[in-house]
């Protein structure tokens, strides 16, 4: 679209009565706007549409009358889609740089070459003549909404400690780290810090990069918090233009907010894609206020994170040990040999065949983790003579949720599995080996959250796992160091039950 | 040479061969898996339609013609008006994202990856005009370009533009009667010569044809000679 400036105001092409000279938004050095005037009626569902949000005309249900009419009176913000800077491109919906992300196209809506990006364009098209529409300002007036804490668990002693840093992070619009070992318990120490911003008015999310984590957690704060109707937001979920105090959202939705919320708690920030994406961490600095509180939760910080903490340079909060008190189960580290060239031969290397003998002689369950889903055909070959009822899942295994499920019954003695199953699912009486964990797949994060795998439940608070391995490689000593210190942290502080 | 495939994003690794020395190789733009999944209109079709015989129900097949086409051309209202249609792919799953994302989303550069394919499938049809299916004033704005228009010209093709629209457009979901018996959706926009002209229109996809025979119907009527579709993908 094209504007006029007129009056020290923006005028849509198609709202001009006559003609007049007109340019497209990114054009126009700086964005004129107009201040508020406190007696306009604006309307409501305007305002739910667009506070905290940054979206496309096409996104927002009302005529372009009426939208002009809130910018006029100030109530509506435009910002450039495309800024340039020292002429190349840059997304302000998903901060996209890259040069083959962008493509241009003779528009028909400026009737000029328009630049547009291409990262974000499964959201509707970003181009350099359209304008970002957001509310004029991001605070909640609405009426005072109670966000009574309805819970009676008890926190353990790590936790407490961590929910009081939440609070206090809170309180100070600071950032902050909380690294808690897997299965420490993260969201129940969060409950006392979402309460706390609630009772300020604070706009709260919870963003996470798993559509699946984005559903389970859900009904769990629903719960904890009944007197607030928390927004779930994924791809196709039916609250996308909810408005609420508390919103729990995959990364990727947030590309629609901008300057929304006082607390953002970014879970498993060291989990694919978040940590891969640098467009997915735009999005979620997008969406926070200027003065607002972030808070990390990871069992497993890149190295960059755990250098920062060790010189000071980063806030943060450490929950070594688990919630039913039980040390970590520390990695055991075995060669195998080239267990590769095995496969090739029909073979599994003895080592690794005996502890899986093991396992099913002792009748206690096992994960056995690979680092590609093509051995699956030569593995279960082997295996399934053992027992016809090993099975294996990947990604894009369509049973993968049966599998998942028949492994929790107890049907699969042994599920082999590619890193899909490295974090979320939790069985109780577990053991796990890791096949070829010299592998590049197999980082330090993930060889962490798999061994947290084991020893998950306060019933079987303990368990095997063993990486298999030819050649050692940084990441599983790293994996197993972190581990050794986690227990050690915890020991020191009197956090685990020793016998 | 574009570095990443278009459609996935994946790095291209550029294969060299002795082909590649000798002859004058065709821009690659998608990966070859991409490439796999778009799937040619080969063997026997539907005479007028591009319709792949092979892959309808027999009932569905009159000789050489689908049974929608025999319909059409007993009809003595629509007989003999478009000559063909020649489709290029399939409508698969795949082709199907494509286009949404070309046309619904509006990412224009994907019309890239089809010029090669269109020019030389536009070269044998020997035209005197290449008439893309016009968009309604609104819809135009909507998309930010129209998709057939954007095809021609990303394979360095000019466009004529005989015709436009009476009124909107709001008709994909229509029933077949209700689009056959809507009096007239497009209109001539004069100045160009078009009797004894063949002309040859481009649209991204032939789903009931029903649109491309308003079109060719108005054309001859105006006394083109003969009035020929070239379509992306036949559903
Ligand atoms: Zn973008
Ligand atoms: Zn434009
Ligand atoms: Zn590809
Ligand atoms: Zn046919």
């Amino acid at each position: 679209m094209r504007f006029a400036i007129f009056d020290k105001k923006l005028v849509p092409e198609p709202l001009l009565s006559e003609p007049q000279t007109t340019q497209t938004i990114a054009k126009i050095g700086e964005i004129p706007q107009p201040s508020r005037n406190l007696h306009f009626q604006y309307c409501n569902d305007v305002r739910k549409r667009l506070i905290g949000k940054q979206l496309l005309l096409d996104e927002i249900p009302h005529t372009l009358d009426e939208i002009h009419q809130h910018y006029e009176q100030g109530y509506i913000t435009l910002r450039k889609g495309i800024v340039f800077e020292k002429g190349t491109p840059r997304c302000q919906r998903c901060g996209n740089q890259k040069p083959h992300l962008f493509s241009s196209f003779p528009c028909s809506r400026c009737r000029e070459l328009c630049t547009y990006c291409r990262k974000c364009i499964m959201m509707g098209r970003v181009s350099t003549c359209t304008p970002l529409y957001s509310w004029s300002d991001s605070e909640c007036q609405s009426a005072r909404e109670t966000a009574n804490l309805v819970w009676n668990g008890t926190l353990s002693f790590g936790q407490q400690v961590a929910s009081d840093e939440v609070v206090k992070a809170i309180s100070t619009n600071d950032d902050l780290l909380v690294w808690a070992v897997c299965g420490a318990g993260k969201t129940e120490l969060l409950f006392e810090g979402i309460r706390y911003a609630l009772s300020l008015q604070k706009r709260v999310c919870i963003a996470t990069p798993r559509t699946d984590v984005v559903q389970e957690l859900t009904p769990r704060l629903q719960a904890v918090f009944p007197q607030i109707d928390v927004a779930s937001l994924y791809a196709g979920s039916p609250d996308r233009h909810k408005y609420s105090p508390l919103t729990i959202s995959t990364t990727h939705q947030l590309f629609r907010f901008y300057q929304a919320f006082d607390v953002v708690i970014v879970d498993e920030v060291d989990a694919f894609p978040y940590s891969m994406d640098e467009t997915l961490q735009y999005a979620v600095q997008n969406a926070r206020k200027e003065r607002s509180s972030m808070i990390y939760l990871s069992a497993t910080p890149n190295q960059q994170w755990q250098k920062d903490c060790r010189q000071g340079k980063r806030n943060f909060v450490t929950i070594p040990a688990r919630y039913h008190r039980k040390p970590l189960p520390v990695p055991e580290l075995k060669w195998c040999g080239n267990w590769d060239k095995k496969l090739k031969q029909n073979k599994l290397p003895p080592n690794v065949m005996k502890w899986l003998k093991i396992r099913l002689d002792m009748e206690k369950q096992a994960l056995l983790f690979i680092p590609k889903i093509e051995l699956i055909p030569k593995l279960l070959a082997i295996l399934q003579k053992l027992d016809s009822r090993i099975e294996a899942v990947h990604a894009a295994d369509p049973e993968r949720k049966a599998k998942v499920q028949s492994m929790r019954q107890k049907d699969i003695p042994i599920l082999v599995t590619t890193t899909i199953l490295e974090r979320g699912v939790t069985f109780p009486n577990l053991d796990v080996a890791v096949l070829g964990s010299e592998e590049q797949i197999f980082t330090a994060s993930a060889l962490v959250q798999i061994a947290g795998r084991v020893g998950r439940s306060a019933q079987y608070p303990t368990g095997n796992i063993t990486f298999f391995h030819f050649g050692r490689t940084e990441a599983m000593l790293q994996a197993r160091k972190q581990i050794q210190n986690m227990n050690a942290e915890a020991a020191k502080k009197g956090m685990i039950d020793i016998e | 040479m574009s570095e990443y495939c278009l459609f996935c994003h994946e790095e291209l690794i550029e294969h060299i061969s002795w082909s590649t020395f000798f002859s004058k190789r065709e821009e690659e733009l998608v990966c070859p898996s991409c490439q796999e999944q778009l799937e040619e209109i080969t063997g026997k079709r539907c005479d007028i339609c591009s319709r792949p015989l092979e892959r309808i129900d027999a009932q569905y097949v009159v000789g050489t013609r689908c049974s929608d086409c025999v319909r059409w051309e007993n009809d003595s209202e629509w007989q003999g008006y478009l000559a063909g249609n020649l489709s290029i792919y399939l409508y698969n799953d795949f082709l199907k994202e494509i286009i949404s994302q070309y046309k619904f989303r509006g990412d224009y550069l994907l019309a890239k990856v089809f010029a090669q394919k269109l020019k030389t499938s536009i070269r044998m049809l020997h035209a005197d005009y290449l008439v893309p299916i016009p968009l309604s004033t609104e819809r135009q704005f909507e998309r930010g370009f129209n998709q057939a228009e954007a095809l021609l010209r990303e394979a360095g093709l000019h466009s004529t533009h005989l015709l436009q629209r009476t009124h909107g457009e709001k008709q994909s979901k229509k029933s077949r009667e209700d689009r056959i018996h809507l009096s007239q959706i497009f209109q001539l926009t004069d100045s160009f010569v078009i009797s004894g002209k063949r002309i040859l229109l481009i649209d991204d996809i032939y789903t009931t044809g029903s649109t491309l025979r308003h079109a060719a119907k108005l054309l001859r009527k105006a006394g083109a000679d003969y009035v020929f579709a070239l379509t992306l993908a036949r559903s």
